[in-house]
C-alpha cells in the first residue's frame, strides 16, 4: 500500500532527505517564505513575534476542516457540508450550554464529535452505498444542515452572555503559552498523520482513491474506506464548531458560511490531488497556513476591499499553477534518472 | 335559480359591507375607545414583543387606546396581508405595520384606508401609497454623528480611530459611514484623525481578523467604530484576546445581547442601537394623534409623543424617532434579554 501512494510522486524510495525534497511541500514552504517576506516589507509589524501565533491562531480551525476535507479527497470524493455541520454542531452545543450552563466542557466536546460523525456518516452511507456522487451529496447536505440550524435555533443567535465562562473561553484558555486552540489543532493534525500513514484504515483510504477496482481485488472494502473518511471529517467539523462558536462567542446561522470551498482551496494549494490518492498532511497543514497568511497579510497592507477577493483567488492560482509546474519538472527529472520503487 | 339567489344575496351583503365601511370613513368618535392594530413581522421575536410592551405603556398613558398585537407566525408578506384584511374585518380605527415586504402590502394597506383605517408604518417601511407616516427608528446623520461623539467621549476627542464595516457595497453602512466623516470635520474632533475603514462582510472570522489587522497596522489606534453587530462583537473579542481593553476603545450599533458580555466586561464603554420599545411607543401616540385629528400627516407637522418630547415628520412622510438608544453597563443587562 505504501508503493501506491509513493508511485504519485516519482516512485521515490531513496533516504529520508530524498523523500522530502521530491515533494511539492517544498516549493509550497518556499513561496510562503516568499509571500512573508514580501508582505513584511511592506507592513514590518507584520514579521513581529507574536503575530505568527496570532496568525496561527487563525489557521487552526481551516487547518483541522481541511484534514477531514483531505481523507474524504483522497477517496476521490468532496465534502462541501463541512461548513454547515460546523454551524450546525456549532449552534447544538451552544444551545445546550446555554440550557444547562453546568454540563462539564468535557462533555460537549464528547457531544460535538459525535453529533459532527452522525452528521458525517449520512454523507458517508449515502455515498458508499446510496451510490450518490459526493458533490451531490454534500451539496445537498450543505444546505440541509445550514437549514437544520435555522429550525434548532428559530433564527435567534446564542450570545456571549449567555455562554458559561468555561465555555466562552475554552478555545483561548494559555497552557505552556499557546492557546488551547492550538493545541487541539496539533493533536488533530498529529491524530490524522497517524491514521493515514500508519494503519491500515488510512492507508486504504489512499488505496480506494488511487484506483478503487485495484483495492478491491487486494481486499479493500472501498465502502467501508469511504464512510470512514466521510466521518472522520464531520467530526473533525463538529469539533470545529465547538471551537468556533467558543473562539467569537457567537452562535449564529451563517456561521462559516462559504467556509466549505476554503478547506477545498486549502487542500488543492497543499498539493492533495482533487482525483483522490494523492495528498499528505504536511502539504494540507501548509496549504492552510499558505491561505492563513494571504487573508491576514490582505488585512495589513492596505488593500483596497474591493480588490481583496481578486487577490486572494489569484494569489491561490499562481501558487497551484507554480507548485503543479515544480512538481511536474521533478517528476520528469526523477523517472530520467530511472529512480523506481 | 338558487345560483342566483346566493349571487344577489352576495351583491347584498357587499353593499351593505360597503356602506358600513364608507359610515366608518368619517372617523371615529370622540368618546370612542380607539382600537388600533400593531402589526409585526413576526410573533415570538423578542424585538417586537419589546415593541409591544412599548405599544401598551403609551397606551396606559393614554387611556382612551386599546392595543391588538398582532404578526404572522413566519416573517412573511402573505401572513401580514391576512392579517390586515382580518383587522379590517374586525373594524378597527388604525393599524401599525412593520412590514416584511415595502411593496407587497400595498394593495392590502390601501383596502384598510378605504375602510377609513388610519395606516403608518415603524421600523420597517411600507411603500408610501400605503400608509401616511411612517416611523423610522433613526436617520443616517444622527446615527453618523452619534457614533462619532460616542467615540470621541471615550478617547477624549485625541488620537486615530478607525471604522470596521460589514461588507464595502451596504448602502446604509456607507450613508453613516459618509456623516461620520463630515461629523469629524467639525473643530472640536480636530485632534481625531480617521486612518481607515475596513470591512468584515458581517462574518465573525473576517470582522475578527480585520480588528487584529487594524491592531497591526495601526500601533497607536485609540478607538474603533463598528456599526454592525456581528462587527462589533468580533472586535470585541478581538480587542479582549490580543490585551488592548482600555487601549483601544470600542463603541458601534449592536444588538445589546450580543454586546452585553462585552460591555460589562468593560471592553466597550457603550454601544447603541434602536430601542424596539420606544419605537411601538411612539408608534401609538402617531396613530392616535392622527385619529383624532389633533394633526395632519404632511411634513412639517409636529406630533406630541409623551415621554420622549416631538416627533418631526419630514419629506416623505417619513418621521425619525430620534438617536439610536445607548446601551451602558447600567441598562444593557436588561435588554440582553429582550432582543
Amino acid at each position: 500500500m505504501e508503493g501506491i501512494s509513493n508511485m504519485k510522486h516519482g516512485g521515490v524510495r531513496g533516504t529520508f532527505l530524498h523523500r522530502i525534497l521530491a515533494r511539492r511541500e517544498i516549493t509550497l514552504l518556499v513561496i510562503i517564505v516568499l509571500l512573508v517576506a514580501a508582505v513584511g516589507i511592506r507592513a514590518p509589524r507584520f514579521l513581529q513575534p507574536g503575530r505568527q501565533l496570532s496568525i496561527l491562531n487563525d489557521t487552526i480551525i481551516l487547518l483541522m476542516l481541511t484534514l477531514g476535507q483531505l481523507a474524504v479527497i483522497l477517496t476521490a470524493g468532496i465534502d462541501l457540508s463541512v461548513a454547515s455541520n460546523l454551524a450546525f454542531t456549532g449552534m447544538a452545543v451552544a444551545m445546550w450550554n446555554m440550557m444547562m450552563p453546568g454540563v462539564p466542557m468535557i462533555v460537549l466536546v464528547g457531544a460535538s464529535i459525535l453529533i459532527g460523525a452522525s452528521l458525517g456518516a449520512f454523507n458517508g452511507v449515502m455515498v458508499a452505498v446510496g451510490k450518490v456522487p459526493p458533490i451531490i451529496m454534500t451539496l445537498g447536505t450543505m444546505s440541509v444542515y445550514r437549514g437544520m440550524v435555522f429550525l434548532i435555533s428559530g433564527g435567534a443567535w446564542v450570545s456571549a452572555h449567555q455562554m458559561s465562562p468555561a465555555f466562552r473561553g475554552f478555545a483561548r484558555f494559555s497552557f505552556l503559552g499557546l492557546p488551547s486552540l492550538v493545541w487541539i489543532g496539533v493533536l488533530t493534525t498529529g491524530l490524522v498523520y497517524l491514521f493515514l500513514n500508519h494503519t491500515k484504515g488510512g492507508r486504504e483510504l489512499y488505496a480506494v482513491g488511487d484506483n478503487e477496482t485495484a483495492a478491491g481485488f487486494v481486499g479493500v472494502s472501498a465502502n467501508r474506506a469511504k464512510i470512514k473518511a466521510f466521518v472522520l471529517s464531520g467530526a473533525i467539523a463538529g469539533l470545529t464548531g465547538l471551537l468556533w462558536v467558543s473562539r467569537y462567542a457567537s452562535a449564529q446561522n451563517d456561521t462559516a458560511i462559504g467556509f466549505e470551498l476554503e478547506t477545498v482551496a486549502a487542500a488543492v494549494i497543499g498539493g492533495v490531488s482533487i482525483m483522490g490518492g494523492s495528498g499528505s498532511v504536511p502539504g494540507v497543514v501548509l496549504g492552510a497556513v499558505f491561505l492563513g497568511i494571504v487573508k491576514n497579510a490582505l488585512t495589513v497592507i492596505g488593500v483596497s476591499p474591493f480588490w481583496q477577493m481578486a487577490i486572494q483567488g489569484g494569489v491561490i492560482l499562481i501558487a497551484i499553477v507554480a507548485n503543479t509546474l515544480v512538481d511536474r519538472r521533478n517528476q520528469a527529472k526523477l523517472s530520467m534518472n530511472g529512480v523506481s520503487a | 335559480m338558487v345560483r342566483k339567489i346566493v349571487a344577489t344575496g352576495l351583491v347584498l351583503l357587499m353593499s351593505a359591507a360597503m356602506v358600513f365601511a364608507a359610515g366608518r370613513a368619517e372617523g371615529p368618535a370622540d368618546d370612542d375607545t380607539l382600537r388600533i392594530g400593531l402589526l409585526v413581522k413576526s410573533l415570538g421575536n423578542s424585538f417586537f414583543e419589546a415593541a409591544r410592551d412599548g405599544a401598551m405603556e403609551a397606551a396606559a398613558e393614554l387611556g382612551d387606546v386599546e392595543v391588538i398585537y398582532q404578526g404572522p407566525s413566519t416573517p412573511t408578506a402573505e401572513g401580514q396581508i391576512e392579517i390586515i384584511d382580518s383587522l379590517i374585518a374586525q373594524g378597527v380605527h388604525g393599524i401599525a405595520i412593520s412590514s416584511n415586504d415595502e411593496n407587497a402590502l400595498v394593495p392590502a394597506a390601501q383596502r384598510a384606508q378605504r375602510a377609513g383605517i388610519e395606516v403608518i408604518s415603524f421600523d420597517s417601511a411600507v411603500a408610501a401609497d400605503g400608509r401616511s407616516i411612517h416611523l423610522a427608528p433613526s436617520d443616517d446623520e444622527l446615527i453618523g454623528r452619534s457614533q462619532v461623539q460616542a467615540i470621541a467621549e471615550m478617547i477624549d476627542y485625541e488620537g486615530q480611530i478607525a471604522i470596521l464595516s460589514a461588507s464595502s457595497t451596504a448602502t446604509n453602512q456607507n450613508a453613516w459611514i459618509e456623516w461620520m466623516r463630515t461629523a469629524l470635520e467639525e473643530p472640536e474632533y480636530a485632534n481625531m484623525e480617521l486612518v481607515d475603514v475596513v470591512y468584515g462582510d458581517d462574518l465573525s472570522d473576517q470582522s475578527y481578523r480585520e480588528a487584529v489587522g487594524l491592531f497591526n497596522s495601526y500601533p497607536d489606534l485609540r478607538g474603533i467604530i463598528s456599526p454592525t453587530t456581528v462587527g462589533v462583537a468580533a472586535t470585541a473579542r478581538a480587542i479582549q484576546d490580543e490585551g488592548l481593553v482600555g487601549q483601544v476603545e470600542l463603541t458601534g450599533l449592536g444588538l445589546p445581547s450580543e454586546m452585553s458580555q462585552y460591555v460589562q466586561d468593560g471592553v466597550s464603554q457603550n454601544v447603541a442601537l434602536w430601542n424596539p420599545i420606544d419605537l411601538g411607543y411612539a408608534a401609538i401616540y402617531i396613530t392616535y394623534h392622527l385619529l383624532r385629528g389633533n394633526v395632519e400627516a404632511e411634513a412639517g407637522a409636529v406630533i406630541p409623543a409623551g415621554r420622549i418630547g416631538d416627533i418631526r415628520v419630514g419629506e416623505g412622510l417619513v418621521a425619525v424617532l430620534g438617536e439610536p438608544f445607548v446601551f451602558d453597563a447600567s441598562n444593557i443587562a436588561e435588554f440582553a434579554d429582550i432582543y
